[in-house]
């Protein structure tokens, strides 16, 4: 175990020079090749935000669009119906049972079908159909909310990248996680509390008329500004769709933060038709189920422009023109999860992780040096290089650190002079009844070596499974004290056997021997 | 080290004294149960900084004397003017609620109020995490168990893993104890305790079966004494020098670190101590000899 071969002992160096340099780029700003440890959010500062969309509400309103083509079929096939019936999940209506098969041939059929829409993906159709004597029930099928579901999701990620993108921090992550969750990590922000609020707001915009009667097909909503309670007409002259821009401005007259907006073709056509035939009549603009603002219609509006003023702080009008650019989240988002830390919180748990480092990493090395002498030495720069290479693998992988694994570590330095410790203790037995040195280093080595793997894949098992259900900081845990557990062996069976090796070998009277 | 210690001497008395521990923290975790921290528990944690450091923790708790927040609990948290404030409420129900509660707090105390770390975890996601947390320590050991299985006899693996649910089962009742916060380091936590004290175990049990084979006419207790007195300045040494870098963290790595330094330095005991006290006396309970070892590999 001690005969080393040249090209084994240049591989060796070459392999922690290779890191030592990896390690040192994280020195200072280099431009060569553009590799560091990323600091985690808990270090630098920062928001993770876990977001889960409600499909519900989605689910319902979709089913609700089917009602007038599901009538349609109905009334086109002469399929007399009673009943009909809408339900948070379902559309129920009485049909004659001899009529069934009939149904459920043109509810399934794959060609054209305005009601039914056939998913290629998954091979299956959108809705089910499903009868219990003359009822039938149409509700979404298991692949019809499914594709709901990833198309919401899917469309979700796309508004909020482009919120907070134009609220400007930098390297945002924006992940989908499983299949109803988006995760948001914002290192380094300064106001996490705008971009929740920003993030969190569906921003769905409706124009609509207060109606002076509050009938059926009208509803009470606040106006936000004076808490006055509107009637407003549940139906939309034209939405957010039709929106193509929104910039927050100041109005030339009052001076007062305004947001103007630009419709696209389709919108200002309606939005002028309805303004001219509306003149003198209030046009709510409702945000979200809330009144932002109702202003008399003056005139006819039929440039696409107009302008949408609240009693607006200048902060309000810009984030709002913001969500209204970005568009409408298709379905209400939560926020599941929040974890902030602020810069200055961040900067002292490095300080007080890296203090720590320092602080534990000199009692080992005095330790060991007491315990062991020349052979403690050997092992503390075995020690050391295991530090480097940590930090040169995880700028390598380009790994996040965080506080946990900052103590991940500190922690390996603990445990990497275990296997130093098991050689040099089974040296010493062996020592005892061996009279050659150099051969009771090369058992010593070799029967070691088992225990030594045993030991440490054990760590490693417990390091892999921290690493798939940790989340957040603890991962970066997992990482450290897996990667540490690997250099470990690497330092201790090739650069402390490698230096142990050079001294034995040169010193075979036994003079440095006091293990 | 040439004197022997007969440790197998106390083993009765050790196991009796593990068995009660163990009742102990499971009535204790039955009973009293462990003190979840939001991770597990859902709602809001808050660690400020008050510029004015005269503010007495009862100023701050009165001023937080909001219906709405349910059940509050403010402590400490390092230098004086940092505090730890815990709340039942779930804090993104409304977007502005921390922005508002920042300004409460700083108008009623009447000093500026920094929040430096705000978690917030909702309902459903801290019962998801409980689970993970569960589901990744039991993998955890089921992993162990069948490695030490392929690696060495059953009775082995059952040794190791007695041991094992022995000090995790200790470490939570004195969690539950001493009312210490479990969160998601403290899975952490106790995730590398299990590795530790396998690791320990393992290195007792390889030097075992080894003399298991040297020594024929041995009684398996006394050949577990030769085999953790052979190991013994190992395991010293070991735990010294991890235990030193644990208190390093412990005292000077900042508060955040604290919880989890603290269970590691627990485990690192108690590890130690099972390793010798719980582990070695299974083998001799199953009557583990050469035999055993020479039977398992004519399979």
């Amino acid at each position: 175990m001690l005969s080393f071969t040249k090209i084994k002992v240049i591989l060796i160096y070459l392999i922690l020079f290779t890191a030592i340099f990896f390690a040192s780029l994280n020195l200072k700003n280099n431009n060569l090749i553009e590799k560091k440890v990323n600091l985690g959010l808990d270090l630098q500062g920062g928001s993770y935000i876990l977001l889960e969309i409600d499909t519900k509400p989605l689910i319902n309103q979709k089913l609700q669009s089917k009602v007038i083509s599901v009538k349609k079929l109905l009334n086109e096939n002469k399929i007399n119906f009673k009943n009909f019936l809408i339900t948070p999940e379902k559309i129920s209506l009485t049909v004659d049972k001899k009529l069934h098969n009939k149904l459920k041939n043109l509810f399934f059929k794959q060609q054209d079908n305005p009601v039914n829409v056939f998913i290629s993906e998954y091979n299956k159709f959108e809705l089910d159909l499903t009868f219990s004597q003359d009822k039938v029930f149409i509700q979404f099928s298991k692949f019809g909310l499914v594709s709901l579901n990833n198309a919401a999701l899917k469309q979700s990620i796309e508004i909020i990248r482009r919120r907070i993108d134009d609220v400007g921090t930098k390297e945002p992550t924006i992940l989908q996680r499983g299949d109803k969750r988006i995760l948001v990590e914002l290192p380094g922000i300064d106001d996490p509390e705008r971009v929740k609020e920003l993030l969190g707001k569906t921003a769905q915009l409706t124009f609509r008329l207060v109606s002076k009667d509050d009938g059926f097909g009208s509803e009470k909503l606040i106006l936000s500004e004076s808490n006055e309670e509107l009637t407003v007409n549940k139906r939309v002259v034209i939405s957010g769709d039709n929106l193509v821009d929104a910039q927050p401005k100041f109005d030339s007259q009052s001076n007062q933060p305004i947001v103007l907006f630009t419709l696209d073709r389709l919108g200002a056509k309606k939005f002028g038709r309805i303004t001219t035939e509306n003149v003198g009549r209030r046009l709510a603009i409702v945000l979200d189920n809330a009144v932002i603002s109702a202003p008399q219609i003056r005139e006819a509006i039929t440039g696409g422009t107009g302008t949408i003023s609240g009693g607006f702080s200048f902060q309000e009008s810009t984030d709002l023109a913001l969500l209204l650019r970005s568009g409408a989240l298709p379905a209400p988002i939560n926020i599941v999860e929040e974890r902030t830390v602020g810069p200055d919180l961040g900067k002292d748990s490095i300080d007080a992780g890296v203090f720590s480092l320092i602080v534990g990493f000199i009692l080992v090395i005095i330790f060991m040096f007491f315990k062991y002498r020349i052979f403690g030495l050997v092992s503390n720069i075995s020690l050391i290089a295991n530090l480097f290479m940590m930090v040169g693998i995880l700028t390598i992988i380009e790994a996040t650190l965080t506080l946990p694994g900052i103590a991940g570590i500190i922690l390996t330095v603990g445990m990497a002079v275990d296997s130093n410790v098991l050689i040099y203790e089974r040296i010493k037995e062996e020592l005892k009844t061996e009279k050659s040195i150099i051969h009771a280093f090369d058992t010593g080595y070799n029967k070691a070596k088992i225990t030594v793997i045993d030991a440490n894949v054990t760590t490693l098992i417990a390091a892999v499974i921290l690493f798939i259900f940790g989340s957040g900081p603890v991962k970066g845990f997992a990482v450290t004290l897996g990667i540490g557990i690997t250099t470990t062996l690497f330092s201790a069976y090739f650069i402390a056997r490698h230096l142990t090796s050079v001294i034995v070998l040169n010193d075979k009277k036994g003079k440095f021997f006091k293990l | 080290m040439n004197e022997k210690i007969i440790f197998s001497k106390y083993f009765k008395f050790a196991n009796i004294f593990s068995i009660l521990a163990v009742i102990i923290s499971i009535l204790f975790l039955f009973f009293k149960g462990l003190n979840y921290g939001v991770d597990f528990k859902g709602g809001t944690l808050l660690e400020i900084r008050i510029e004015n450091k005269n503010i007495q923790i009862q100023d701050l708790r009165s001023s937080l004397q909001i219906p709405e927040l349910g059940d509050v609990n403010v402590k400490k948290f390092g230098v004086a003017g940092d505090f730890l404030i815990k709340f039942e409420k779930n804090a993104n129900e409304n977007e502005k609620f921390i922005t508002e509660l920042k300004n409460t707090i700083s108008k009623k105390i009447n000093s500026a109020v920094n929040f430096r770390r705000v978690e917030t975890v909702g309902p459903k996601v801290s019962s998801e995490l409980l689970k993970q947390g569960i589901t990744a320590i039991a993998l955890a050991l089921a992993a162990m168990l069948f490695y030490i299985w392929i690696r060495f006899e059953w009775q082995f693996s059952l040794g190791s893993i007695i041991a094992l649910i022995h000090d995790v089962i200790i470490t939570l009742g004195i969690f539950s104890i001493l009312s210490f916060e479990v969160n998601l380091s403290i899975v952490a936590a106790v995730l590398t305790i299990v590795g530790y004290s396998m690791n320990d175990t393992v290195v007792i049990f390889d030097r075992i079966r080894e003399n298991l084979l040297k020594y024929s006419k041995l009684k398996t207790n006394e050949i577990a004494d030769i085999s953790v007195n052979e190991t013994l300045s190992r395991t010293i040494i070991t735990s010294l020098t991890t235990l030193l870098a644990l208190f390093s963290i412990f005292i000077l790595g900042g508060e955040i670190l604290k919880g989890f330094s603290f269970a590691m330095i627990l485990g690192v005991i108690i590890g130690t101590y099972s390793s010798i006290f719980v582990a070695s006396p299974v083998l001799n309970y199953f009557k583990v000899t050469q035999k055993t070892l020479l039977k398992d590999e004519d399979i």
